[in-house]
């Protein structure tokens, strides 16, 4: 419903709305897809970056032999095999050596593409001649996101879901009780890779040149995956639910305080990490699930200790605690 | 030799050293099937080295694992499970943020005959309860007390439907009453056919479940034989005791 109302938005909006919603659904697109793979595995990836950047330079290179929605499928494979090399070399690595890695590689596609550019194309910069409009844009992105988050939904429920979980959990375990703990890391990984290289493609279209470090921005590494952070990475819905007040906040400190935007989002981080160390998404489920036993009982909290002071004082009981519980 | 049934599982020659310390050297031995056999010796004889060998965690350096006639060194561990070896940890290694259900659902999904989530959700309910953990699946693992959660651990193994099964210290830290009900369900299950390896320290357990014993000591076999006779056996009581304490 709530999906029909979204799509059928644009003529009724301004053009900043569009614009707007255009960044979240491609934050939501992000998140989601992040967390696909490293919310369940734990394997903490920063290379969003580098396989959004990769969609971006295929798109530009692409639409230039193909129509776009080719062009747009073909950013997409690019960065499904990227990532399918990528992991196969390195998803041994486990904790802090992977999220190094994956940081490193961003920054090695950046440079590597930088002096291919430079050296063989004799240029630093691409231009993207399309005539996409932006309402295309916005719909395709609502749909890219929205098959995400079903997509990731539907994962979570049958085995390969499981087999995700059980090497988050341990995944010594998860080998001796029959995955396939490489076949699936790597598939999994290559499948999130392909979506954020498909949005990147996505929203190269409104850029009217790219280079490399447009591209390669590790802002977007870290912003997906706080926003995947703060809706709750352990569910497929959770990180849609970071990404809407995460750019709504964005949105409204570079317009207040545009001088001190990056100490404003900072402070808000701290504050959300210090009471919401899980994320809001168990927050709504305790919520949702408080509804349904005060509606069974006909009263409001439904029990002594309501589920506000409860969270408030685990979050400050717990600082450590993990977002997967 | 163990008098029941024929060879299931054997082991030829089998060496693994890490760096200088050679940790398995030459070993060789049988696991008949339908028996419950003991691997026992002391700590740091390459005992647990052997069962992460059997069960593909570890890559032998050398030698031959022949389960079911086929050779399954250098086999990668998901493949040895489906092909019918399942195992528990020494240290309990259940999933902690995964419901009791789900644990068990593990093994009937990825196991020697994978099942879709909802029938194995189904059959997990059955083998919790015969384990002793009936009401506890929706709990999640990390909940679950010690010896729960060594439960926990072998209706997962089960779950994989193992024809062999490696029990890795699995009655070590019971207390007695609970040690007499750990031996009464590894009976039960010998009892539906699966053929049973257990590391263990505890004797009482040994004396009660074992048909077979193989000693090591230092990464090799000491001794082999029926319970009584090894237990008793000079060189097995120097290797546990010590040389001074043997001979007196």
């Amino acid at each position: 419903m709530g999906a029909v109302v979204l799509a059928l938005l644009p003529p009724f909006a301004s053009g900043y709305v569009i614009s707007l919603f255009i960044v979240l659904y491609a934050n939501i697109a992000l998140a989601t897809a992040w967390a696909f793979f490293s919310g369940t595995t734990r394997y903490i990836s920063l290379a969003t970056a580098a396989f959004f950047g990769v969609g971006i330079y295929a798109l530009a290179i692409l639409h230039v032999y193909v129509s776009v929605p080719l062009a747009l499928l073909g950013a997409a494979v690019v960065g499904f095999l990227v990532a399918l090399v990528v992991g196969l070399s390195t998803l041994r690595l486990r904790g802090v050596y992977f999220v190094v890695f994956t940081f490193g590689l961003t920054e090695l596609v950046h440079q590597v593409l930088n002096w291919w550019e430079i050296k063989i194309n004799r240029t630093v910069t691409r231009y993207i001649f399309t005539d996409v409009s932006n309402v295309s844009i916005y719909e395709t992105l609502l749909a890219v996101a929205l098959i995400t988050i079903v997509g990731s939904w539907y994962v979570s429920h049958v085995r390969l879901g499981f087999a995700l979980r059980a090497i988050g959990e341990d995944e010594m375990v998860a080998r001796h009780t029959g995955i396939d703990t490489t076949r699936v890391k790597v598939l999994c990984f290559a499948i999130s890779a392909s979506v954020m290289a498909l949005v990147g493609a996505v929203l190269a279209l409104r850029y009217p040149y790219i280079d490399a470090s447009i591209a390669f921005n590790n802002t977007w590494s870290f912003q997906v995956l706080i926003a995947a952070l703060l809706g709750g990475p352990a569910r497929p819905w959770g990180p849609a639910l970071g990404a809407v007040p995460l750019v709504l906040l964005s949105e409204y400190l570079a317009g207040t305080f545009p001088h001190h935007f990056g100490i404003a989002l900072g402070l808000c981080f701290v504050v959300i990490v210090y009471f919401l160390p899980g994320g809001i998404a168990p927050l709504v489920e305790r919520y949702y699930h408080a509804w349904v036993v005060a509606r069974a009982y006909g009263r409001w909290p439904p029990a002594a200790a309501s589920p506000v002071t409860g969270r408030f004082k685990a979050g400050l009981a717990r600082l450590n605690a993990r977002w997967w519980t | 030799m163990a008098g029941c049934g024929e060879i299931l599982l054997s082991v030829r020659g089998l060496h693994k050293a890490f760096g200088g310390l050679v940790a398995v050297r030459d070993l060789s031995f049988d696991i008949h099937q339908r028996g419950i056999t003991g691997l026992i010796g002391p700590n740091g004889s390459g005992k647990t080295t052997v069962l992460n060998l059997v069960t593909g965690e570890f890559r032998p350096d050398r030698g031959a694992i022949l389960f079911r006639g086929e050779d399954i060194s250098g086999w990668p561990a998901f493949r040895i499970c489906r092909f019918r070896i399942a195992r528990t940890f020494q240290l309990v290694r259940v999933l902690p943020y995964m419901t009791v259900r789900e644990n068990v659902m593990l093994g009937r999904m990825f196991g020697s005959t994978p099942a879709e989530p909802a029938q194995a959700a189904g059959e997990a309910e059955a083998l919790l309860e015969r384990v002793g953990l009936a009401g506890r699946a929706s709990q999640l693992g990390a909940q679950l007390t010690y010896i729960d959660q060594k439960r926990l651990e072998l209706a997962r193994a089960l779950a994989c439907r193992p024809q062999l099964l490696l029990l890795d210290e699995w009655l070590a830290g019971l207390n007695p009453t609970e040690l007499q009900a750990g031996i009464d369900l590894i009976r039960l299950i010998r009892s539906d056919g699966v053929t049973i390896v257990m590391i263990e320290h505890v004797m009482e357990a040994i004396r009660a479940l074992c048909d077979w014993v193989v000693v090591m000591n230092a990464g090799e076999r000491i001794a082999e034989g029926r319970p009584d006779g090894v237990l008793s056996d000079r060189q097995v009581m120097r290797a546990y005791l010590g040389t001074d304490d043997a001979a007196a």
